[in-house]
């Protein structure tokens, strides 16, 4: 449980004016759910796109496995086995989703891994989405990505980054814009995959669900990490009630 | 099975018959040149609609292409069978280097710069006097008679069309269509968009290429008129006529528009006001374009019975 796999160290990134993340350091330990809540604003999405390499950070490292990360482009990155997901789900709308699941399959991660020996991309795609909660023998994967509701979206977004088989997975939101029932039916997912020994990141406002998951929670405010702790001495702590609520 | 292959088969046929058909040796000219900017259409559909590229260079590619194919038969008086696939290659390779660059840009903006190579190469030949000038290279080796070129173009033209509708369901195809639907998503796929992108430009600078050259080879000349605007401007509206994203439609569309153009020549001044408004009726008329209009109404007699 105490292996690092991920370490971000006093990474900076500022959009003008704004500090959007100051100087925020932490530790990502092996097969852990990390959380990462914060009020709106507070540089959560930020931070996930430093470490996957969509945002080039101004200063500060972020190294996994011995790797530096920063600098290298998002493709890389995935390479590497972290994958995340979009805060709003990015889709291939004009495919299906067996389709959608292709392109991942396609990547030089899985061509490596599999060395050649995937055989058919849909048939790998559709046993991906089956485990991810879309029924085989329904038409549901043939259907357009297009024609999807935000919550198979978000599971599409999952299945994209399980397709990629990933060591990591940065989850940005998924819970967010599903109801309570899809929002119960991710949560064994989630269990399932930690189970599997992938580090999980999830950057959540869904507080209750986000701790009755996560090992470790990180706090931030105004860019800054002000709280890293389990669960349940987050709860208690005066100065995230005093940056959620503005107390004084 | 009938019902699936009618339409494919009916356009095959067609295209195969027509110049069988058409009355005279100027009209089987003109078939050959509408299946030049046909394949001018296809590429420039190729990447507007599965790769998210709106690529203005075709009269880049005619250049490029027929300028190599021109040269390397005036100058080392090499016969057309290899001049033809040389300059298809080689000059699918240049045009793909030289918009590398414009790569990370999309949309209006790599339509403007591949508009300008065309208009830049023009210029610098004009200037330097290089490549015969401003008069051309004339005296290339030109086709043995009209049926060679007919039986040569348009099967190639069924070929690379029908293989582009494959490549594009493919694998490989989908992760084109993918980045033109999200690119963001394809980098956090673990994939390279760039170098995919350059493939599809490769591709399609070289059906781009291949049309240029057999021009040249058409004409027996090559000179600055293959860096005329029309041949980046009429594969959108063949493509637009014809219904974009479906690789047939910019076929259809360049073989009515050409030999339209051709048609209304009797109104002698006038022929543009006239080829303008009939392009304006199709457009607004007809906006999803014939192949898309015509493939809506065939699947409407899908459950057609007699009773």
């Amino acid at each position: 449980m105490n292996e690092v796999v991920l370490q971000v160290k006093n990474v900076i990134k500022s959009f003008g004016g704004v500090k959007a993340v100051d100087c925020v350091s932490f530790d990502v330990f092996k097969s852990e759910i990390l959380g990462i809540i914060g009020p709106n604003g507070s540089g959560k999405t930020t931070l996930v796109n430093l470490m996957t390499g969509f945002v080039k950070a101004d200063s500060g490292t972020v190294i996994a496995d011995g790797k530096k990360l920063t600098g290298l482009a998002p493709d890389k990155i995935a390479g590497l086995g972290i994958v995340r997901t979009f805060q709003i789900p990015r889709p291939y709308h004009s495919l299906s989703a067996i389709k959608n699941l292709v392109v991942p399959l396609y990547s030089s991660r899985i061509m490596r891994t599999s060395g050649g020996k995937l055989g058919d991309r849909d048939t790998v795609a559709l046993d991906i989405l089956e485990e991810i909660g879309f029924e085989r023998d329904a038409h549901v994967p043939y259907k357009l990505a297009s024609a999807f509701s935000e919550g198979y979206l978000k599971r599409l977004e999952l299945a994209r980054c399980l397709a990629l088989k990933p060591n990591m997975i940065i989850m940005d939101e998924i819970f967010s814009g599903l109801s309570v029932s899809e929002i119960a039916a991710m949560i064994p997912m989630v269990e399932r995959l930690q189970m599997s020994g992938i580090t999980i990141l999830m950057v959540e406002h869904r507080i209750r669900e986000l701790f009755q998951l996560a090992n470790r929670v990180i706090v931030m405010n105004f860019g800054e990490k002000i709280a890293e702790d389990i669960p349940d001495n987050i709860m208690k702590s005066e100065i995230v009630r005093q940056a959620y609520l503005g107390v004084t | 099975m009938a019902y699936a292959l009618l339409p494919m088969v009916s356009f095959v046929l067609g295209m195969l018959v027509l110049p069988l058909v058409v009355p005279s040796m100027t009209w089987q000219r003109i078939m050959t040149l509408s299946c030049i900017f046909a394949l001018l259409a296809l590429s420039f559909d190729f990447l507007a609609h599965f790769v998210g590229i709106v690529c203005l260079g075709g009269a880049f590619f005619t250049g490029v292409g027929g300028y190599i194919s021109g040269l390397l038969n005036s100058a080392f008086g090499l016969p057309m069978i290899i001049t033809i696939p040389v300059a298809t290659i080689a000059g699918g390779a240049i045009c793909t280097l030289f918009l590398i660059p414009c790569l990370p840009i999309r949309g209006i903006y790599f339509a403007i710069v591949s508009l300008m190579y065309p208009i830049l190469f023009h210029r610098v030949i004009q200037a330097l006097n290089i490549f015969g000038g401003t008069d051309g290279l004339p005296g290339l080796a030109t086709f043995p008679n009209i049926w060679v070129e007919l039986y040569f173009i348009i099967p190639m033209t069924l070929i690379l069309t029908f293989g582009l509708r494959r490549l594009v369901n493919e694998d490989f195809g989908i992760v084109l269509r993918a980045i033109k639907d999200n690119d963001q998503a394809v980098r956090a796929s673990n994939i390279n968009i760039s170098w995919y992108k350059t493939k599809a430009v490769f591709i399609a600078s070289t059906i781009g290429c291949f049309a240029g050259a057999c021009l040249a080879h058409l004409y027996g000349w090559v000179g600055l008129s293959l860096f005329a605007l029309d041949f980046s401007i009429f594969p959108i509206a063949a493509t637009v006529v014809g219904g974009g994203g479906t690789l047939v439609g910019p076929i259809l569309g360049a073989l009515i528009l050409a030999p339209l153009s051709e048609m209304l020549r009797a109104f002698g001044p006038l022929r543009v006001v006239f080829y303008s408004l009939i392009l304006a009726g199709l457009v607004i008329f007809k906006t999803e374009g014939f192949v898309p209009f015509l493939e809506r109404k065939y699947h409407q007699f899908e459950r057609w019975t007699e009773i």
